[in-house]
This record gives structure tokens, C-alpha cells and sequence, in this order.
């Protein structure tokens, strides 16, 4: 599944085993969980002892058995689908429109038509294992019913609906796996076993599984009210059945008050939903399982396998995060390790680790900070007339291609989303779809963020041309002008209104200025009307989240580098880390600085509301939190271990100044 | 093991302990000026029970307050549903049975029995739970008779001098002595205070036990307001975790876990991100008390059963330690966290359990913890002849408290509360921690006449050895001062280092009866 150059040997080594062997626990719980569902749905409180035994023989039935491989195939494709969509960096729609853009990506629309299909054939199983009335799709009508009706078969609604809903449940189970991030990876502050963390979570995977499988019924019971003829006539159709006159059509409120057809949608919809978070969680938890690289290897074939080199890699972004884990942890608990990092090289002397480790970490930080500061820069100079930008400080935000303006209501600063740290690889290389896949879509298609366009920018041919006065002026204020009642108006999806910028690279002409006009009116036109507006506008503070979106990155590169600072007081018998001091702490205070004057900006410091209760995890919403916690206590935790020596550390004034108020605990 | 008997007899009443100086504790005779010397300290506070606002009545007796109206049944279960949960609408429902059909209420009145009967089975295995959660706090705080205590709870800032203190009507206060402003904090959710802990590496945050949920209050440290709005504080709440007893801070300041009585989980909380993991244990029934080792590998979770915890913090696995006789009450770690000292309810001793270090870079399951505990202390009651007649002494131990050098170990006896002549008393152990273990006896502290001590806790960085701070009952907050020079850390001749002699080595018939690591 990988071509030869896109996999990397991590990915081959270690992730696709770890998914493999999440997918086998997956498979292995299968069967207890089939068993609990089987019961749930059988049991009659009549005949308890009656229908427990029809359970056993049913479990023992050749259809059982048959059914049972049709459900590990499911959850096999659904560990596959795991693996293939994953990401470590939360994708955060800004807008109505950019939401529904991710919804409707190609790639998106392929893990839903999977998610439906997989979603008919576990309710076709459920089906079987209800029995009774649900079995099978098709029965022979009563005579009597019609004149020849002794050979005709007539359509099984309760059979259908099942189906349906196996469908429906699979489709939005897709949808809001897209909304609530479902496909992020998150990684835990507390590590445990894997044993230990499966069962502590599993109570609370039963209750969310069994409240969201409530919420789709009651979802899918509306939608087939009013909508269940469409499909129930054209199914009829397809098969030549014929609706029976003589039962309750199940569109109709009598139909679906059928309470033990409510009960057993429910119990369906709740054991599909179960087995796929619990392959959803074993593939959490076993990719993100701490993995020990090691400092440094005797044998030279090995040395891409050590953590200097993995570190500073950028390819399958889950070895970059997994490496950075490595090393906070590394520099909190092995003092073992931690002398290898401090090692000199053999023939030299060189502190080669302690060199790649500590400038790939500054260099992190150092791009956050850049972001920080484009950011807070071009909100602050929203919708003021601004002396023009020089070109280097923008040339990424070199983005006036016609596609970039429709999708992207989002103010256009440079870096706008954390991919760009990764920017050079990205352009570099090509892309591993497994590593990257919604990080990194087809730049080219319509929906791709708008973000990776302007990363894959540099390779644009029309890179560099584009820096036209009117272009970069009209930038700033383009979409959250706060005159503009707050409308991030977007231009008319007529093309032609938009200046291409292959045209006008040095000079305005004057059709240009014309379709410059032109294009302020129509969104102008556009602006008022309720529905673009509620697309365009931008959520409040998803563009701070999607400025930390990748910030678990910052926070371990923090506490490992402070870690290692800190062990070296003690540890470090050659003096590697005193030289990088001065940088380590003057990149950390502007750090600090560029966080605190974004925590000062509107929305920046609002806490996200807390979601009750979903699997997709709401970690993300808050890592510039936990960064700027970190951060302060990163400093915190040099100037305690180091005290008043940091005063022979060269550093400039205003640092010095900034570093005496957590000297004297003031921050 | 060293025991009471060795102990330099205590002080006859009205005397009160100054500081240790020259190797012995100093008193003052209650003499006006010995008592104005220690009051003019910035730091001695009193807060008289008088000048505190207390809340008269509890809150759910302001119903009795209203008229009674008559609503309908569905009204009053849904009031029943929110107030009282399930019990609370079936016995609504139980109540109202002229209301609902004969069968509803039989059956409620049943399903009520039957939930009773099992909640008291229950109640039986672990009788804390049929506790109210006020009686519930004052029986696991380290605090001694929390419930009528002025000062409710203390804690030294890690690295700056500043102190918080929760008073009885629920407010804290933070003292400074480089500042003129005393922030009080108060907020809606910040009910009765079992513990406030500030978080190392940090200035400002402080993690704040309430009944009901954990407090983070963020104090900005240049601010000169005396009133942080209650927007400063992050409110941090998990269903079933609650009432809060105890709190710790990993001492790298990245965690915070919080322990409640009611919940067999322990829940480790990302204090900025708000997000916490439940540490699930079922044995026990309970958490009680946490304290995180200086060097942040292990942390004590004792539960209210027979039974206490180990966790490492590596991979949050636990080691069982199971006591005979009652629960762990308390327990203090030695500074390079490779000893823990523990007293359990109902004896009168001093365990220690000693952690060696797995092999560095080996990545071990779980700690390789020693095999059993050894006693290093007995404190049983012993009988002083003063010339103000006899003094009993000893008995059971309320808390541990360990200075951050591991020079000074302070222990509040709980005495007698019946009788007027035990009152709680303060020992306090010299210890060296190398080569050898040791406890040698150093004195008892005592307050002015009158006063019990309630609450002790050793200043986190004292310069010139140890400073004991002592909540007394009557509402004064002490320092009592401890010169030393450290056996431990080098010294290079600072100007500020006081100019006593090292401790000199007591006579060898003494030495044999003390506790060493050597001799048991």
C-alpha cells in the first residue's frame, strides 16, 4: 500500500504493526461484545431461561457463524480506515463553509460511503441475530391479500428499516467523526499500560456509544418519517416486492411507535457504534504508545533510527510527535539516557545529539513564535490603512489565486496553520497519504485547506510574482473589518471578478481596477444576505486553536529541552548545554512574550465549552493553555535550578528584565 | 527506635516555644516582651474566632423559610429528580401516594427499600460512606479537629515567601511579607476548604480543595487587587469526586491529583487543559490522603480502609500496602523522595518504607519497593516528672511534616480531647538521611497557654535551616525557627549563614537506644 519512497521504515516497522495489532484486539473482543448484544436483543423478560438458550443455540448456528465473519471483515476495514485517516495535528474548520468543505472532500466522501455500506452490513447481521420478524427482507404475502398473491413476495419493512439505519448511523457516525475531529490522535499526559488504559476508559466508551446511538435513532426516525418512502419505494421496485396493505406502513406515527422496534434500532445502533470506538480507541492507544528510540547507535546503518535524526526529521508526522515524546520523557526519567544525549561524539568531540536535539526544539519554537507574531500583526493592523509589508515578511501569505479567495474566509496572515512548520518536507517530498491524510489533501482540489495551498505555494509557479501593492494592501482588512458588521464577506464564485494575479504582477491597469470594484460590490451584495453570512463568518476563536493545533509538538519539544537544561546543572560533564543557555532562554522569553500578547486578543483566552460526552476528544480545543502553562513553567523551572548564576548568562536587556521577574517570582 | 522517653521533658504551662538555637529549643516565659518579639514578626498572624463572618445556618434549612405550595406531581418529581436524584423521586413518589396509582407507590416504596438495604450493605463494607461530607473532611484532614478550626488550611508558596491560609468562613487569604496587599479569595463554589496546595514552578496558580469540586485560582502576584473577581479561578469538577480531601502537585508543577473519600478513583488532572484521567482502584473504597514525593517518582494514596497505595508516576502502576491495624493517616516523603514516613490510625509508631532506585535506563514495571515497613519511632504515651507535677505525653499521631533540607521532622500528637491535661502536642525529630538513617530526639513545641495545636507545615525555603509554621487553636499562626547548619548542602561561607556550631553527637549511652538503619 505504500510506494517504495513514501514509507518510511517507521511506518512499516513500527505504526502498520501497531495498527495490526490493535486491529487483532479489536477482532478478539469481538465476540463477547457480539454475545452481549445477542442477549440484549433476544432476551424476553417472560421467558428469561428460554430465550438465555436460544441465545447459545443461535450463537452456535451456521448464520451466526457466517455473520460473525462478515463482522470481523467490518471491523477490519474499519481498522484500516483508521489507519489511513489518523492525524496527529486536529484540522480546525475557521468557518461554516470551511466545515462543510472538509465534509464534502473527495476523501471525506470516500470514508462515508465506506462508513454506509460497512453500516448496512452490520445491521444486515444484527438483523439476522434479532430474528423473528427482522430476518429477512422478503416474505411470502398472505393469500388473500391480493388476487395472485400466493407467488409474490412481499417487502419485510422492519428488515428494511434496519438496514437503513445500519446505514444512516454508519453515515453520521462519518460526518461527525469530521465535526468533532474523531480522526485526531491524541496523546495523554499520564502514561499507562495499554491493559490499564483500555479498561479505564471502556465505562465511558459504553455510555457515549449508547447516548450516541440514541441521538441517531431519534435523528433517523425523523429523517424516515418524512423521507422513508423514497428509498422503501425504489427497494420495492429494484426486487419486484410488493408492500403488504394489510400491516402498518413504518413511515407513519403508528408504525413507528412499535416500541420493540425502537428498542432493538437502539440496541443495533449502540453495538455498531461500540465496536467501532472500541477499534477507534485500541488504535489510539497502541499508536500512540510511547516508543523508546534509541540516543545513539554504534552501528552507522542504524543512525536514521536514532532520535537526533528522527527528531529533526518531518516526514510521517507521527515519528516527529512519538520522537518529541520520547525525549520529554527521556530528559524527566533516565538519567542514562540523558547522558547519552550529553555524550561527546568519539573521533571530535563534538556534542553532535545534544546539537540536533536542541536546535531542532529552538527552531520549533522559533516557528511558533513566528507564527505568533504574523498572526497578532495582521489582526492588529485589521482594517487600518498599513505601510505596505515588506515582501519577505509575506511571502507565504502570496495567496490571491480566485479558489484561495472563494474558500478561505479566514484573514490571510502568514503560517496560518501549524502544517507550515512542516512546510519544508512538504514541498520537499512527496506526501505519504497514511501520515498525512487531511493535513495534507490534493492541494488542487476545491476544498483542500486553504492553509496547504499556501504551503505547497513555494513550488507554485506563480510564487514571488504575486506581491502586488493592491493585493498585499487589500489583505489585512479583506475579512473581519470590524466596519463591516463583522461580515467576512467572500467574492462571488464568478471567477472572472477576481483579478488573476498572473496578470497584473507589477502594475494596476485599469481593468483591473474595474474588476476590483466590481468585486467589492458583489460582496458587498453578498454580504447582506443571511445565509453567506452565516457560512463566512468566522467561529470565534477557532483561529487560535488552529494556530496551537499542533502545539503538543511545542509543549514536549519545552519540557524536554528544560528537562535536559535543568539535569544538566547536575549531570552534564562537559559543558555542551551552557553555550545553547543564552538561546534556549531568549528563545523561550520571546516565546513568552508573542503568547502573552495573544492571550490579550478577543476570543484568545475564552475556554471552549466542554463537550459531555463524545469519543472525539476535546484535548485540542485547549493546548494553548496547556503551552502557555508549560511555558511559564519551562522558565520557571530554569531560573529555580539555576538561580543567580543566570546573571553571567550574555543575554540582551530587555531579556535580562523579563527573566528577573521569574527570578523573583513575579510572573 | 527512638521513643518519648528520650525527649527533653516539655515546658511548664504558660511557657511557649521560641526557636531551636545552639542544638536546644528556646522558650519564653510568658513575659510581655518575649510574646511582643514573636507578634512583631510580619508574618505571626491572629485571627480571632470573633472577627470571622461564619455562615449560621446550613443552606437546606432555608426551605423551612418559605410557605409550603402545593404544586402538581409532575412538578414536584421533576423538583424530587433534581434535587434528590433517583432516591430523591421515588421518595417523592412513595410520599405522594394518594396522588399516583396504588401500584406506582408500592412499587417505589419497594424499589427505595431495596436501594436502602443495599446502600447499607454497602455502608457496612466501608462504613465512611454513610458519613455526611462535612464530618466526612474533618475525619481524613490532616488538620486536627477540622471542623472547629479557625485556620482550615495552610500552604507555604514552593520558592517565593508567601503563604495561603483558608479561614472558617471559607475565604482564603494570601500573605506576602514583601507586599502590602493581602488578597482575600472567595467564590461561589469554595465551600468548606480541606486543603490549598500552590503549584510549584508557578507564581500564581493555586489548587484550592472545596467540597463540591477543585478550585485553580490564578493570583497574579504584581495585581493590588485585594479582591480577585472569581473569574480567576478555574473550576475543575468530575461527577462522584467529591468531597475533595486532599490535593498534590507533581513537583514539576504538570500535574495535579485530587483524591475524595467517595471515589475509588484517584483523578490526575491537566490543570490547564482541564482535562483529567480517573485512576481506578476499587479496594479500599476510597482516597483519603495524597502526597507526591519531593522527586516527583512516587506518590502515597492512602484510602479509608486498612489499606494504602504506592504510585509510581512513570507508568501509573501501584504497589498495595496493606496495614493491620487501621488506616494510613498521614505520611511525609524524605526531600530526595527515597523515604517514606507513615503513622497509622490507631498505633502510636512511626513506619518507614525505604525506595531504592530501579536501574537507571532499565524501564522497569513498577518500583522495586521494599518488602515491609520498619517502625523507626514509638511515640506511646510517657509520663514526665516536672516540678509542676506529672505530664502524660503521646499517643496517636494526627500528621507528619518534613522539612525540605530532611533536617527536622515535626509530628502533632493528637492527645486527648477529654482530658484537659493531654492537649495536642508538637515532637520534633532531628533526622539525617545519610549515610544512615537516623531519628534523634530534638523537643516538643509548644504554644502560649491555652493553645492546641491544629495544623503544622515546615517553610519550603528557609535559609537558615528550618522554619515550623503552627496554626494554634485559639487562631494564632506561629513561625518557630529552627537554626541549623545543613549536614546535607554545602556551605561557602554567604554572609547570611547563621554562625552555630554543627550539632555535636550525643553521648554513646544515648546513641544506642535511638533508631538507626544500622540497629534494626
Amino acid at each position: 500500500m505504500f510506494s517504495a519512497e513514501q514509507s518510511c521504515w517507521f511506518v512499516r516497522k513500527v505504526i502498520c504493526w501497531r495498527a495490526v495489532a490493535s486491529i487483532a484486539w479489536a477482532v478478539l473482543l469481538l465476540p463477547p461484545i457480539t454475545a452481549v448484544f445477542v442477549l440484549l436483543s433476544r432476551f424476553s423478560l417472560l421467558h428469561p431461561i428460554q430465550s438465555v438458550s436460544e441465545c447459545l443455540s443461535f450463537l452456535t448456528s451456521a448464520s451466526a457463524i457466517f455473520s460473525f465473519i462478515l463482522l470481523c471483515g467490518v471491523i477490519i476495514m474499519v481498522g484500516f480506515l483508521n489507519l489511513e485517516y489518523y492525524t496527529v495535528i486536529p484540522t480546525i474548520a475557521c468557518s461554516k463553509i470551511a466545515l462543510l468543505g472538509q465534509l464534502l472532500h473527495p476523501r471525506q466522501f470516500v470514508n462515508s460511503l465506506a462508513h454506509c455500506i460497512m453500516g448496512i452490513i452490520v445491521a444486515w447481521c444484527c438483523a439476522i441475530a434479532i430474528g423473528g420478524r427482522y430476518e429477512t427482507i422478503a416474505y411470502p404475502c398472505t393469500p388473500g391479500d391480493g388476487a395472485d398473491s400466493s407467488h409474490q413476495m412481499c417487502l419485510n419493512e422492519l428488515h428494511f428499516i434496519l438496514l437503513l439505519a445500519g446505514a444512516f448511523v454508519g453515515l453520521s457516525h462519518s460526518m461527525l467523526g469530521v465535526i468533532y475531529n474523531m480522526n485526531y490522535v491524541p496523546f495523554l499526559t499520564v502514561q499507562q499500560y495499554k491493559y490499564l488504559r483500555f479498561k479505564g476508559s471502556l465505562p465511558s466508551l459504553v455510555k457515549c456509544s449508547a447516548t450516541q446511538a440514541l441521538y441517531s435513532v431519534r435523528n433517523y426516525i425523523v429523517v424516515y418519517f418524512f423521507l422513508g418512502y423514497i428509498p422503501k419505494a425504489w427497494i420495492c421496485k429494484t426486487l419486484n416486492l410488493h408492500l403488504n396493505s394489510s400491516v402498518h406502513p413504518l413511515d407513519s406515527i403508528a408504525g413507528l411507535l412499535d416500541l420493540n422496534l425502537l428498542y432493538q434500532l437502539w440496541v443495533s445502533a449502540g453495538f455498531l457504534l461500540l465496536t467501532w470506538h472500541v477499534t477507534l480507541l485500541l488504535f489510539r492507544i497502541f499508536v500512540t504508545e510511547v516508543y523508546s528510540f534509541p540516543v545513539q547507535s554504534s552501528f552507522t546503518e542504524d543512525a536514521h533510527q536514532c532520535l537526533p535524526k528522527v527528531i529533526t526529521g518531518k516526514q510521517p508526522m507521527i515519528l516527529k510527535f512519538l520522537a518529541l515524546q520520547d525525549l520529554a520523557l527521556l530528559s524527566q526519567h533516565s538519567p542514562l539516557r540523558r547522558s547519552e544525549v550529553f555524550s561527546l561524539s568519539q573521533p571530535g568531540g563534538h556534542p553532535h545529539n545534544w546539537n540536533a536535539i536542541s536546535k531542532e526544539c529552538l527552531s520549533l519554537l522559533n516557528d511558533l513564535t513566528q507564527r505568533l507574531i504574523a498572526y497578532h500583526d495582521t489582526v492588529a493592523t485589521n482594517g487600518r490603512a498599513k505601510s505596505l509589508p515588506t515582501g519577505s515578511e509575506r511571502k507565504t501569505s502570496s495567496e490571491t489565486s480566485s479558489t484561495e479567495d472563494l474558500m478561505s474566509p479566514r484573514p490571510t496572515f502568514l503560517m496560518k496553520t501549524p502544517a507550515s512548520v512542516f512546510a519544508r518536507s512538504i514541498v520537499g517530498t512527496s506526501q505519504s497519504p497514511l501520515t498525512a491524510p487531511f493535513t495534507s489533501p490534493d492541494p488542487d482540489s476545491p476544498f483542500a485547506s486553504p492553509a496547504l495551498r499556501r504551503l505547497t505555494a513555494p513550488a507554485d509557479p506563480w510564487f514571488g510574482t504575486v506581491q502586488s501593492p493592491h493585493v498585499m494592501r487589500r489583505l489585512p482588512k479583506l475579512w473581519s473589518t470590524p466596519t463591516d458588521s463583522q461580515v467576512n464577506g467572500s467574492p462571488p464564485a464568478s471567477p472572472s471578478s477576481v483579478p488573476s494575479p498572473k496578470q497584473e504582477p507589477s502594475k494596476p491597469s485599469l481593468l483591473a481596477q474595474f474588476l476590483q470594484n466590481r468585486k467589492e460590490q458583489v460582496k458587498h451584495f453578498l454580504a447582506k444576505r443571511v445565509l453567506i453570512m452565516y457560512l463566512f463568518n468566522k467561529l470565534p476563536e477557532a483561529s487560535s486553536q488552529a494556530l496551537f493545533a499542533d502545539s503538543q509538538a511545542h509543549i514536549w519539544a519545552l519540557e524536554g529541552l528544560t528537562y535536559l537544561v535543568q539535569a544538566s546543572f547536575s549531570e552534564d560533564q562537559f559543558g555542551v548545554v551552557q553555550t545553547a543557555l543564552p538561546s534556549i532562554l531568549g528563545c523561550m522569553l520571546v516565546l513568552q512574550e508573542a503568547v502573552d500578547r495573544h492571550f490579550k486578543l478577543p476570543h484568545a483566552s475564552s475556554k471552549p465549552v466542554r463537550s459531555a460526552s463524545s469519543l472525539g476528544d476535546s484535548t485540542h480545543k485547549t493546548l494553548r493553555f496547556a503551552l502557555r502553562a508549560t511555558l511559564k513553567t519551562a522558565i520557571y523551572r530554569i531560573t529555580t535550578t539555576f538561580g543567580s548564576h543566570l546573571s553571567a548568562v550574555q543575554m540582551s536587556a530587555e531579556h535580562r528584565k523579563r527573566l528577573q521577574q521569574f527570578l523573583e517570582n513575579k510572573e | 527506635m527512638c521513643s518519648l522517653a528520650l525527649f527533653p521533658a516539655p515546658l511548664p504551662a504558660g511557657q511557649s516555644t521560641l526557636c531551636e538555637s545552639n542544638n536546644e529549643l528556646l522558650s519564653g516565659g510568658g513575659s510581655t516582651e518575649d510574646r511582643l518579639k514573636q507578634e512583631s514578626s510580619p508574618l505571626s498572624l491572629y485571627f480571632p474566632r470573633e472577627s470571622l463572618k461564619l455562615h449560621c445556618r446550613t443552606e437546606s434549612s432555608s426551605k423551612a423559610a418559605f410557605l409550603d405550595h402545593s404544586e402538581t406531581l409532575w412538578m414536584r418529581s421533576a423538583a424530587a429528580w433534581r434535587d434528590g436524584g433517583f432516591t430523591g423521586l421515588l421518595d417523592e413518589i412513595t410520599n405522594s401516594n394518594t396522588e399516583v396509582p396504588k401500584w406506582m407507590s408500592v412499587s417505589s416504596g419497594f424499589t427505595l427499600a431495596l436501594i436502602r438495604w443495599f446502600s447499607s450493605f454497602h455502608g457496612s463494607l466501608f462504613p465512611h460512606l454513610t458519613m455526611s461530607s462535612e464530618d466526612m473532611l474533618a475525619e481524613f484532614s490532616q488538620v486536627l479537629n477540622w471542623s472547629d478550626c479557625v485556620v482550615r488550611a495552610f500552604a507555604w508558596h514552593p520558592h517565593a515567601d508567601k503563604f495561603a491560609l483558608a479561614l472558617l468562613d471559607d475565604s482564603i487569604k494570601i500573605y506576602n511579607p514583601k507586599s502590602a496587599t493581602t488578597p482575600t479569595l472567595k467564590h461561589r463554589l469554595q465551600k468548606s476548604v480541606a486543603a490549598v496546595q500552590w503549584k510549584p514552578l508557578c507564581a500564581s496558580a493555586l489548587a484550592v480543595a472545596c467540597q463540591n469540586c477543585l478550585l485553580v485560582w490564578h493570583v497574579d502576584p504584581c495585581s493590588l487587587s485585594t479582591r480577585p473577581s472569581s473569574g480567576c479561578a478555574q473550576v475543575l469538577s468530575q461527577p462522584g469526586h467529591s468531597p475533595i480531601t486532599s490535593i498534590s502537585w507533581s513537583p514539576s508543577g504538570s500535574l495535579l491529583v485530587s483524591a475524595s473519600p467517595m471515589d475509588t478513583a484517584m483523578m490526575v488532572w491537566d490543570v490547564a487543559a482541564e482535562s483529567c484521567v480517573p485512576l481506578q482502584r476499587v479496594g479500599g473504597g476510597g482516597v483519603t490522603f495524597l502526597s507526591w514525593s519531593p522527586d516527583g517518582s512516587h506518590v502515597l494514596a492512602s484510602t479509608p480502609s486498612a489499606l494504602f497505595r504506592v504510585w509510581e508516576t512513570r507508568m501509573w502502576t501501584c504497589e498495595r500496602w496493606p496495614c493491620v491495624k487501621g488506616r494510613c493517616q498521614s505520611g511525609c516523603w524524605s526531600p530526595d523522595g527515597s523515604r517514606l514516613l507513615f503513622t497509622v490510625q490507631g498505633e502510636a509508631v512511626i513506619y518507614a518504607l525505604t525506595f531504592t532506585d530501579s536501574p537507571a535506563g532499565v524501564p522497569s514495571c513498577t518500583s522495586k519497593g521494599p518488602q515491609a515497613a520498619s517502625v523507626v519511632a514509638d511515640l506511646s504515651e510517657t509520663t514526665f516528672n516536672t516540678p509542676g507535677g506529672d505530664i502524660i505525653v503521646g499517643g496517636e499521631i494526627q500528621s507528619l511534616a518534613w522539612d525540605s533540607a530532611g533536617e527536622r521532622l515535626a509530628v502533632l500528637l493528637k492527645g486527648d480531647p477529654q482530658e484537659a491535661d493531654r492537649p495536642a502536642v508538637i515532637a520534633v525529630f532531628k533526622t539525617r538521611t545519610n549515610p544512615v538513617f537516623e531519628l534523634l530526639p530534638c523537643g516538643f513545641v509548644q504554644g502560649e497557654a491555652g493553645a492546641e495545636a491544629r495544623l503544622i507545615q515546615f517553610s519550603p525555603n528557609f535559609q537558615h535551616g528550618a522554619l515550623l509554621t503552627v496554626c494554634w487553636s485559639t487562631g494564632r499562626i506561629t513561625h518557630v525557627p529552627f537554626y541549623f547548619l545543613s549536614a546535607g548542602v554545602p556551605h561557602f561561607g554567604l554572609g547570611g549563614s547563621p554562625s552555630l556550631p554543627r550539632p555535636q553527637e550525643r553521648p554513646a549511652d544515648f546513641n544506642q537506644s535511638l533508631f538507626t538503619e544500622l540497629a534494626s
